[in-house]
């Protein structure tokens, strides 16, 4: 019993697998500041950056409408600009009242909103093709090279080596309250709300203390290999010249576009 | 990325053959909440010695394992590779004891096998070839060679205990200490450790509740109970004595 819902990774070996993972994260976040710096309603910007996502994921030989179809799972989440719609001064296009509340939609409201939707959108796809082209011990790898915090990185290895194993104690522990949660016939079971609740709370302390406890094991596994504090890795992926022009290009077209937006927008 | 700067790591005492290589005396243990968990624990082990460390659970085995390496310390004298248990000597104890945790999942903290194999050599500060040299190395010792770039949570009970017998085979330590190794492997799993162990030219202190593990691979087998040392022998005798084995728990293999 495993989960691997962590693991994204599709093995394949395009020219956009084989780029270093540092590159990779650089262009990424390169990506995503260029569509929240694209101005609101500039459809022709945004559909030229939705080509480069389509074009990037054939070259990386996962099909052109991968990121698509991955993509929509996080546009809940954009839900949270909502407010946009009705916080424009603009043009009026619908009045709803709430009780003594009025709800004022407008076009410019409207606009931003569909804008920010488009930018997450755009944004999650480039993120979506990062994790399915670059293996996450890589990536780990990068954010170390491009100086993140020492302290973060390890925080992001450990949770992504012990992510998995949580959720396969998430799932026993919810296997084990299943096959006791047994029904008499002609009784009503279930318990009380109440009780249900109290039986999930403690299903959560007992996940805080196992995790609890195995930090210690893990801490002591550390200490008996000679941990004393810092973490050391070889640094298995050096920046080569052809990795500076490939930022250095990126770096160039996404400039490009974002002067052609703001000038002809 | 400056580069790590290494130091010239302190070459272990080397240690010639039916040397006494562990040697603790009187040790007591007993945790924050008063309970004693070691009592009075007197042991020596020579170089190239096989010893089995059996007894009920709670006896106290993991709890004196930690003690080998410093984890724990309790009151009394501890010496290890002729050296004192203290502060100064822990990195170099450390490196002489590779101490393997009963679970992999615990022992295996890296994403990759590679750096989990690679932590204690970088840690020991050796340079970048000798730590790929070593992991590669002990790899192939636990006969999972070209496992480097798998994950860690994607391998079976099975592969998770060899390489965590790798992860300390790196750091070429002169005693390995193992926490139930075969605990949870099905019969082939269990039957290639048990080969594994059995060619491993290291002295070796192996805690389980596998008697019959006992019986084949450790000439000599020490039993504790409540917190002590309660028979100390030759394996082909004291697992004959029924007796002795009722009256701790334990079961004629």
């Amino acid at each position: 019993m495993h989960s691997n819902i962590f693991d994204r990774y599709l093995h394949s070996d395009s020219s956009i697998h084989r780029l270093a993972p540092q590159v990779k994260v650089v262009i990424a976040i390169l990506f995503i500041f260029s569509n929240a710096l694209l101005p609101d309603g500039d459809w022709l910007s945004f559909g030229i950056s939705w080509a480069v996502i389509l074009l990037l994921n054939l070259l990386s030989r996962l099909g052109w409408a991968y990121t698509l179809k991955r993509s929509l799972i996080a546009l809940p989440f954009a839900l949270a600009a909502i407010t946009a719609l009705f916080s424009l001064p603009g043009k009026t296009l619908a009045i709803w009242h709430l009780g003594s509340l009025e709800l004022i939609l407008t076009d410019a409201g409207l606009m931003r909103f569909l804008s920010i939707i488009v930018r997450s959108w755009l944004s999650v796809q480039i993120a979506i093709l990062l994790v399915a082209t670059t293996k996450f011990p890589d990536l780990i790898h990068a954010l170390e090279h491009l100086r993140l915090p020492k302290m973060l990185v390890t925080v992001i290895a450990f949770l992504y080596r012990y992510m998995s194993v949580l959720t396969d104690e998430v799932i026993r522990l919810m296997r084990a309250r299943q096959a006791r949660s047994a029904v008499l016939p002609g009784q009503r079971g279930g318990g009380s709300l109440i009780w249900r609740a109290r039986t999930a709370g403690n299903m959560v302390g007992q996940l805080f203390l196992r995790s609890y406890e195995r930090s210690d094991r893990i801490y002591h596994a550390m200490l008996s290999r000679g941990y004393s504090g810092h973490l050391r890795t070889l640094n298995q992926h050096e920046m080569q010249i052809n990795d500076w022009l490939i930022i250095a290009l990126a770096f160039l077209l996404i400039a490009a576009l974002q002067l052609f937006a703001h000038t002809t927008g | 990325m400056p580069p790590i700067v290494h130091k010239t790591p302190t070459e272990p005492p080397s240690l010639a053959e039916n040397k006494t290589v562990i040697n603790i005396k009187d040790l007591g243990f007993s945790y924050p909440d008063g309970h004693i968990a070691l009592k009075d624990i007197s042991l020596s082990i020579k170089t190239g010695e096989k010893i089995a460390l059996v007894g009920p659970n709670g006896a106290g085995k993991s709890t004196l394992m930690l003690h080998l390496n410093g984890i724990f310390s309790g009151e009394g004298e501890l010496e290890i590779g002729l050296l004192p248990l203290n502060k100064e000597n822990l990195p170099v104890i450390r490196s002489l004891v590779g101490l393997v945790f009963q679970n992999p999942d615990d022992q295996l903290f890296s994403p990759t096998v590679f750096e989990d194999v690679a932590f204690g050599p970088l840690h020991m500060g050796l340079a970048e070839e000798e730590v790929i040299a070593r992991v590669e190395e002990a790899l192939a010792l636990v006969d999972m060679r070209g496992f480097d770039d798998r994950l860690s949570h994607h391998l079976s009970t099975g592969q998770k205990k060899r390489i965590a017998i790798a992860t300390v085979l790196s750091m070429r330590p002169q005693i390995l200490v193992l926490d139930e190794p075969s605990a949870g492997l099905d019969p082939r799993a269990r039957r290639g450790l048990i080969n594994l162990l059995r060619e491993l030219p290291l002295t070796m202190l192996v805690s389980t509740h596998d008697l019959r593990m006992a019986k084949e691979l450790f000439p000599r087998v020490i039993i504790m109970d409540e917190g002590k040392i309660v028979a100390d022998g030759k394996t082909s005798i004291l697992l004959k004595d029924e007796a002795l084995l009722e009256k701790h728990g334990l079961e004629k293999p």
